[in-house]
């Protein structure tokens, strides 16, 4: 498990990150939790040139609410964000899944800006980035922009991240009144990487819910929102059977992955059962 | 006993969890040189050309070799330890199994060259500069379909892939007729999947030849250095044996996978020799996934006949046995010695045949992975007698009861001939399976199982009663089933001047905790304090010889040669206190570490004697000094543990996935020195039988490729995936080794699939499936469930 060779470099801050990625073009790749880069290194899946580490620039540590919005800096690993009380108290599911990513190790040293741009198609947070409706913001040489998570994750591994970019901090909408969401996860056993992730945001209009926000991660090459099962929740009672009639028509127009772990009808079967449990978790 | 059934702590903890072991990739020697070897990424292919020029010519490589530079140097490659024969008498067929494949590769994974470089990394590099042309060719991975007519060949001189068939038992014609006239027969035809040993430390080998003294070390990662030694010395290099020396030093797990002597064991000696230099080898952990011998992998089809009563009257097995592309170390053993001779289990069975056929596929050898053959036995019963329960309607805790064969002592009472050829040494099995049942509360939970079954939820229980033989074995009696070494064990007993004692033993500490558990039998037979005990252990220029340690044998057979010495050191320290008392031997006593004239006040310290031994000025005439003495230990049969488990499951009917929700174990495994090791070896055991039964198990597809050799793919269980394990124990002792010891390093593993298994099939009772499919992954379970 040798990698092949490179230099290294520790950035102190974003602007000297997004310089030498600029100036070391596709030879150069950021390194934060590592989690995913070190072992395809070491597997020779991947070659790099120069590895350019940003998990220790502060700016990107930090976790707060400002403007309407949760905001979590893009090198926040997945423990500091599943221990955050600002987070627990702000948007349950994002803790919740934080503290269901892979194991303690990984969760110490991952983080939620690398995961993203990694963009594993069972990873956990794009389901929860989809379903809050984040803002992904990004930095890159001309300066900063913010990409709309329905619009970030492109496919399979790719997002809408350009070459040279690096993303700074994630914003998501602070829930407004009535509303809960969830999180609910079935592991892949081996990886504990989501073989099939819901996440839920309803929103309790007086038993109605006013609001439904379901999306997936696991099930189909890139993560996806759930127009039919938001659809046919929208507006009705919350239910039990209401949520369960809903749940079915979990991931019914996408393509649906198959492994040894999971075929295509058992991922399917799944999607709805974790639909069902994370819109019950979420009413 | 001051030390003998207490929980010591370990005492090599403390350098383990300190991490300050001393593994063999810690080892690092002037000059040395590091190899990267390289494997097929293809099952089955010639190899077309290799073309190293470029990677020679790398900076800071030191060479590339190839089977060729190997076979022209007149080396064969490693042997099989073990021989099965054909029915018809014919010799099992043995390939030969070079260090570095020569004209073909036969399963992915199989080495074809090696780099050895200044660096790891520069050789990893100059690996990619190695050029091999292959031409892929059709291969054969499933040992059933590989004896078809049609089949690729991993070996053009093993025609149909077979390697060997037999059989054991009362002629096949006797259970044929008693089958017929049984009246239920239960059948089942399954896979007992091949798994991955994945010990933590990844196998490692340092050869190191110096030329000045023309002598040899090899450090390795192995479970028993001294037979590695025999076989690399006699059998693949022909180095005379005084001239190497081989090192086990801490090695961290091998359940069975570090027994075997590899191939690069022999290549790291045989690279040292030509270069001159120290070089070393460490298998990252995909190498380890495609190249550590693998366990298990029957195909079966069994039946049990019974009376109206319940009675097993029969039990007929056929099993296709995979042993990979080629010939592991005792390889042909585990499906045959190891597996057909425990099928009476428990039970009474009168007619019992057993028909085994070893079968060469395009995968990686398949050998002894902890129970090796056992667990399979184990399995292929408890499986055929919970699932008969089922179908006859009866209690699989009573059915088991109503077959099992009545206490023996092995003392006033005989051992219990079985009709598969081993005669049991003591029993008591009904007292393991009640014992169980109370722990668990059995009526308390059949009630809880209907009152669940009402509201919709999925509970099991699930049973299993088994038998191991361990303490491998009588040498006499192995030689004639076609071991070709002995399997006795050697220890030496040292009293030092001063009275602090050096054992060096055989028996090889891989995790069992020999340092601790030998030392306490040691200190209290002598009546000395265990800080004043050290046990020597791994490496074969400070332990005369070794068989080392698997099959549960270190403390019935090792230990028992321990004691053989301890006695010789008693013997003769009498002599000495009788002469410094001026006594007879026969009238001194020895107790808490002193010698006394019985009746009187008289005494001396165990101490005193030792001193006296090495300075003998006041000594009994024509007796040697010093007190230093070997033993050789050869047992008379072999021993055999046996044990209860009982598994609790619920079944989340919405996705399919078991939740484990208790394990009980009472495991009689004889005398138990230290009860938390014992627990501690239990435990383990549980979680890899559990594994194999949930989660584990080799993927290859079609063209023979490993699709899950990576901790992503290849599920290991977790902590997590256990309940607190419920164990208890019952002590009947071995009647014929001196401490009374079974063994307890696979009972574990050995008892606990099946119950996991029959579990899971009592909570599907209501959808009335058969033929589980291990590892019970929650899509398997589920589909269960849609049928």
């Amino acid at each position: 498990m040798i990698p092949t060779g490179f230099s290294y470099h520790r950035a102190g801050s974003v602007k000297e990150a997004v310089n030498l990625l600029a100036k070391h073009g596709d030879d150069a790749k950021i390194l934060a939790g590592g989690h995913s880069l070190i072992p395809a290194l070491k597997l020779r899946l991947n070659e790099v040139g120069m590895l350019i580490d940003i998990a220790k620039i502060p700016e990107l540590k930090s976790i707060s609410t400002a403007a309407g919005h949760l905001v979590i800096g893009g090198c926040c690993t997945h423990s500091e964000i599943a221990y955050s009380r600002v987070v627990k108290e702000q948007i349950p599911m994002v803790a919740e899944a934080a503290e269901l990513i892979g194991d303690v190790q990984v969760r110490n040293r991952g983080t939620i800006g690398g995961s993203l741009a990694h963009a594993d198609p069972a990873a956990d947070w794009p389901a929860v980035m989809l379903a809050a409706d984040a803002l992904i913001e990004v930095q890159g040489p001309k300066g900063s922009r913010e990409i709309k998570a329905a619009d970030f994750f492109s496919g399979f591994y790719e997002t809408a991240l350009s070459d040279h970019e690096v993303i700074t901090a994630i914003r998501m909408p602070l829930l407004t009144t009535g509303t809960k969401t969830s999180y609910q996860k079935f592991m892949q056993p081996a990886s504990r990487f989501a073989l099939v992730g819901c996440a839920a945001v309803i929103k309790n209009d007086g038993g109605n819910a006013s609001e439904v926000k379901v999306a997936f991660t696991g099930v189909s090459e890139a993560p996806f929102r759930d127009s039919g099962v938001e659809n046919a929740l929208k507006g009705k009672t919350l239910s039990v059977d209401n949520i369960a009639a809903a749940a079915e028509h979990a991931a019914a127009d996408v393509s649906i992955m198959s492994d040894h772990f999971a075929s295509e009808e058992y991922r399917k079967h799944l999607a709805k059962v974790y639909a069902r449990r994370a819109l019950a978790a979420a009413s | 006993m001051t030390y003998i059934g207490k929980a010591v702590k370990r005492v090599e903890d403390k350098r383990f969890v300190t991490g300050k072991g001393r593994y063999t990739d810690d080892i690092v020697l002037p000059n040395m040189a590091y190899a990267y070897i390289i494997r097929s990424p293809y099952a089955h292919a010639k190899i077309v050309s290799i073309d190293s020029s470029a990677a020679t010519k790398a900076e800071g490589v030191v060479a590339v070799y190839t089977g060729k530079h190997i076979a022209d140097a007149g080396i064969a490659g490693v042997p099989c330890g073990w021989q099965v024969n054909f029915k018809n008498g014919d010799t099992m067929k043995e390939p030969p199994h070079p260090l570095l494949a020569i004209d073909k590769v036969r399963h992915m994974g199989d080495a074809v060259a090696v780099v050895i470089a200044d660096s790891l990394s520069i050789a990893r590099d100059a690996a990619d500069l190695v050029e091999i042309e292959y031409e892929e060719l059709p291969a054969v991975v499933n040992a059933k379909k590989a004896t078809e007519k049609g089949a690729p060949l991993v070996h053009e001189d093993a025609p149909n892939n077979l390697c060997f068939d037999w059989e054991l038992g009362n002629p096949k014609e006797e259970v044929d007729t008693a089958m017929k006239n049984a009246h239920h027969v239960t059948t089942l035809e399954f896979v007992n999947q091949r798994v991955v040993p994945n010990a933590i430390e990844p196998r490692a080998a340092i050869g190191d030849y110096q030329e000045a003294s023309d002598k040899y070390t090899l450090y390795t990662t192995s479970q028993n250095p001294h037979l590695t030694r025999l076989l690399l010395c006699a059998f693949v290099l022909g180095i005379p044996e005084h001239k190497v020396r081989v090192v086990a030093p801490d090695v961290g797990g091998g359940f069975g996978s570090k027994i075997f002597h590899y191939i690069e064991e022999a290549l790291m000696i045989w690279v040292s020799r030509q270069l001159g230099q120290p070089v070393k080898w460490t298998a990252d952990r995909s190498e380890a996934f495609m190249t550590d011998a693998h366990g298990r992998d029957h195909i079966t089809k069994a039946e049990m006949g019974f009376d109206k009563g319940g009675k097993i009257v029969a039990l007929r097995a056929k099993t296709y046995a995979n042993l990979g592309a080629y010939l592991s170390t005792f390889a042909p053993c585990v499906p045959t010695w190891l597996h057909g001779t425990l099928l009476q289990g428990l039970y009474t069975t009168p007619k019992i045949n057993v028909d085994v056929t070893g079968v060469f596929t395009h995968t990686v050898p398949v050998d002894a992975y902890r129970g090796a053959g056992r667990p399979e036995a184990t399995y292929l019963l408890e499986r055929l007698i919970d699932t008969a329960a089922l179908e006859m309607k009866m209690d699989p805790a009573e059915l088991r009861l109503k077959n099992f064969i009545p206490p023996f002592d092995g003392v006033e009472q005989p051992g219990y001939q079985t009709q598969v050829a081993l005669q049991y040494d003591s029993g008591n099995y009904h007292g393991v399976l009640e014992r169980a049942l109370e722990m668990v509360g059995y009526k308390d939970f059949r009630k809880e199982q209907a009152e669940a079954r009402k509201e919709g939820r999925l509970l099991g229980i699930g049973f299993s009663t088994y038998i191991e033989a361990c303490g491998i074995a009588p040498s006499a009696v192995v030689g004639a089933l076609g071991a070709r070494a002995g399997l006795y064990e050697s220890a030496q007993v040292r009293v030092q001047p001063t009275g602090k004692v050096s054992v060096y033993t055989g028996s090889h500490s891989h995790g069992q905790g020999h340092e601790t558990t030998f030392a306490q039998v040691v200190a209290d037979k002598l009546g000395i304090p265990m800080e004043d005990v050290e046990i020597v252990h791994g490496d074969s220029e400070s332990v005369a010889f070794g068989m080392g340690t698997y099959g549960s044998r270190s403390l019935a057979v090792g230990g028992s040669a321990i004691m053989r010495s301890i006695d010789k050191v008693l013997e003769k320290g009498a002599k000495i206190a009788a002469h410094a008392l001026e006594a007879s031997v026969d009238d001194l006593e020895f107790a808490e570490g002193k010698w006394t004239v019985k009746g009187s006040d008289k005494s001396v310290a165990f101490g005193d004697v030792a001193l006296t031994a090495y300075v003998p000025h006041n000594y009994p005439e024509g007796l040697e000094p010093g007190m230093d003495f070997s033993s050789f230990y050869d047992p008379a049969n072999f021993t055999y543990p046996f044990g209860a488990h009982i598994a609790i499951v619920e079944i989340d009917k919405d996705t399919g996935k078991v939740d484990l929700k208790r394990f009980i174990a009472v495991d009689d495994v004889g005398n138990v020195i230290n009860p938390m090791i014992v627990d501690g070896q239990i435990h383990g055991g549980l979680a890899q039988g559990i594994g194999q039964a949930l989660f584990e198990g080799a993927l290859y597809d079609e063209y023979g490729q490993l699709t899950n050799g990576s901790y992503m793919d290849y599920t290991m269980p977790r902590a997590d995936d256990f309940p607190s394990f419920e164990v208890d124990r019952q002590v009947t002792p071995c009647p014929h080794n001196p401490l009374g010891v079974k063994g307890a390093g696979e009972a574990g593993t050995i008892g606990s699939t099946p119950a996991v298994v029959n579990a899971v099939m009592d909570a599907l009772s209501p959808y009335g499936v058969k033929n589980p499919e291990m590892p019970l992954t929650s899509e398997r379970v589920w589909r269960m469930m849609q049928e």
